[in-house]
């Protein structure tokens, strides 16, 4: 690991302006895939700037009946908060597929939204990632792509958003609030927020540079019945190969998003009117021009029989 | 077979290639230390362990592990993967377990941290310890400490109402059950393979506070 400085951030502002100050550091809280990451010197910062003192651990109503989750709320706490059990259960069920009891009990929501890739070859100094090095070319493509992207990847980049929570929150149609180096703050809708590798693989987010995470917000409950499905090589503990979030209603209308399929979170709302008519019309138009490579080809299949388990699930 | 015969050569190739990229990569650092462009920056951090209070002046690199067993002497806590993937190194800080290998020491200021030495000693065990005694829930020992610092603060979850993945129901009050513990203990690997006697022996500390 490079050495590095450390400060404890006393207040939001005080965060972002010791960010702006400093163009290698880095936010630290939970630290779960930061420090991972660092001990590889995949992730070299030169000062970390921990924000855990901030006093964004709640979860509060907002006034127009949703809840906003501050950015360090645990994702032990986040899925076991009675609110979010009882009326955002996709996104309690979502949270407990991932990870360990270790883990969540550290990991935070902002950290949850900006933690990487897994890809094996972004993780593998020994060989080439454009989303670790730009311009080193992308080993996955010719590679073992069993995990990787089958939609929305790149020549650049076939690289997976490895949260669970994300599928869940956008499916649930979350917003980000952030805090800029300015102190201006913003709300990103959780579709924006997440990106699409392209050209640019290294970047994952929207985010700009030194901008802080400071809340997670959810509209207000859109009942149905809400089911988080996971399939993975062994029973816990691992990262989806395919995972479904769906919000099924009475009339059989509805909404699903996928996990482990592409670099973000992948929902496409033009597809859910196909809910009604069975997991393989809402699959074939989901995964319009979807580019499997010969490992990872499965996963079509894959997410049409989880989104169909997952459909007669909430039927039951 | 073709397949499964090519996966074993690029395994292989794979870990040539990260050996001699390490080994090149070693001298630089030490010489970007030497010229002090990477030079270690100590701070100064104060938490409790195990009821003592202790005062460390540590590089800001270290891991809370590395911090209890290096410079504390506590070496019952285990480094085992040193990435939260195998759960040896697992403690409990402020009442909840965590992977000691993925937190910095000095992001514990004033915090409250009990490793195995803590929960018991020879002539007076946890009874999580002497469960895992009694029900031989290890073989070699080495992921032992963190499997019951991790079971007993399971237990404690458990009776909080934390969820988790095994419940059907996230909104009903999670129970002790075989399914329950193994799910819940998924973060903590044994490559002896005790796993059925962990079980039995969470299953009788849980009997025993029910």
């Amino acid at each position: 690991m490079r050495a590095f400085s450390y400060e404890r951030a006393r207040d939001p502002q005080a965060a972002v302006a010791a960010m702006a100050r400093t163009p290698d550091a880095k936010f630290i809280a939970g630290g779960t895939n930061l420090l991972d990451l660092m001990k590889l010197e995949i992730e070299r910062p030169g000062r970390l700037i921990d924000v855990n003192g901030l006093g964004f651990d709640k979860i509060e109503a907002t006034a127009d009946g949703g809840l906003r989750i501050g950015a360090l709320v645990r994702n032990t706490d986040l899925a076991a908060d009675e609110r979010v059990r009882r009326d955002y259960g996709v996104l309690s069920r979502a949270l407990v597929a991932g990870a360990s009891g270790q883990l969540r009990n550290k990991a935070t929501t902002a950290g949850n939204l900006l933690q990487r890739t897994r890809c094996p070859y972004f993780y593998d100094p020994g060989q080439p990632c454009n989303k670790r090095q730009p311009g080193s070319g992308c080993g996955a493509l010719q590679g073992f792509s069993r995990q990787l992207a089958v939609i929305g990847g790149s020549e650049a980049c076939i690289a997976t958003h490895p949260s669970d929570m994300a599928v869940a929150m956008r499916v649930l149609d979350a917003s980000v609030e952030t805090l800029n180096p300015e102190g201006k703050a913003r709300r990103i809708p959780i579709a924006e927020f997440h990106r699409l590798p392209g050209d640019k693989p290294q970047i994952d987010t929207t985010l700009g540079r030194g901008e802080l995470i400071t809340a997670v917000t959810l509209p207000r409950p859109i009942g149905g019945v809400q089911v988080y499905r996971k399939v993975r090589d062994r029973a816990s503990y691992a990262f989806a190969l395919v995972s479904v979030a769906a919000v099924v209603q009475r009339d059989g209308s509805g909404r699903v998003a996928f996990g482990g399929v592409a670099h973000k979170p992948w929902r496409v709302e033009a597809a859910e009117p196909a809910m009604a008519s069975g997991a393989k019309a809402v699959v074939d138009r989901a995964f319009a021009g979807a580019k499997p490579r010969h490992d990872n080809a499965f996963k079509l299949l894959l997410a049409e029989r989880t989104l169909a388990a997952a459909m007669a699930e909430a039927r039951a | 077979m073709d397949a499964a015969h090519k996966l074993e050569i690029s395994r292989r190739g794979v870990l040539i290639v990260g050996a001699a990229a390490s080994a090149v990569a070693a001298p630089s650092v030490s010489e970007a230390q030497a010229a002090g462009a990477d030079a270690p920056v100590l701070a100064k951090v104060a938490f409790e362990v195990n009821g003592t209070r202790r005062e460390l002046e540590l590089d800001t690199r270290t891991t809370l592990l590395d911090a209890l067993r290096e410079n504390l002497n506590l070496t019952g806590s285990k480094k085992g993967c040193d990435h939260g993937q195998c759960g040896a190194c697992t403690v409990i800080v402020d009442g909840r377990r965590i992977n000691s290998c993925l937190t910095l020491a000095v992001m514990h200021e004033g915090g409250r941290i009990t490793t195995i030495e803590g929960l018991g000693q020879p002539g007076a065990l946890h009874p999580m310890q002497a469960a895992f005694v009694k029900h031989d829930g290890f073989q070699c020992g080495y992921c032992t400490p963190g499997q019951i610092c991790s079971a007993v603060a399971v237990l404690d979850e458990i009776k909080a109402g934390v969820p988790s993945h095994a419940g059907a129901d996230v909104t009903a009050a999670p129970q002790v059950t075989s399914d329950e513990l193994r799910e819940r203990m998924s973060g903590n690997i044994c490559r002896c393979g005790a796993y059925s006697n962990i079980i039995e022996a969470i299953t009788e500390v849980a009997g025993g506070n029910a």
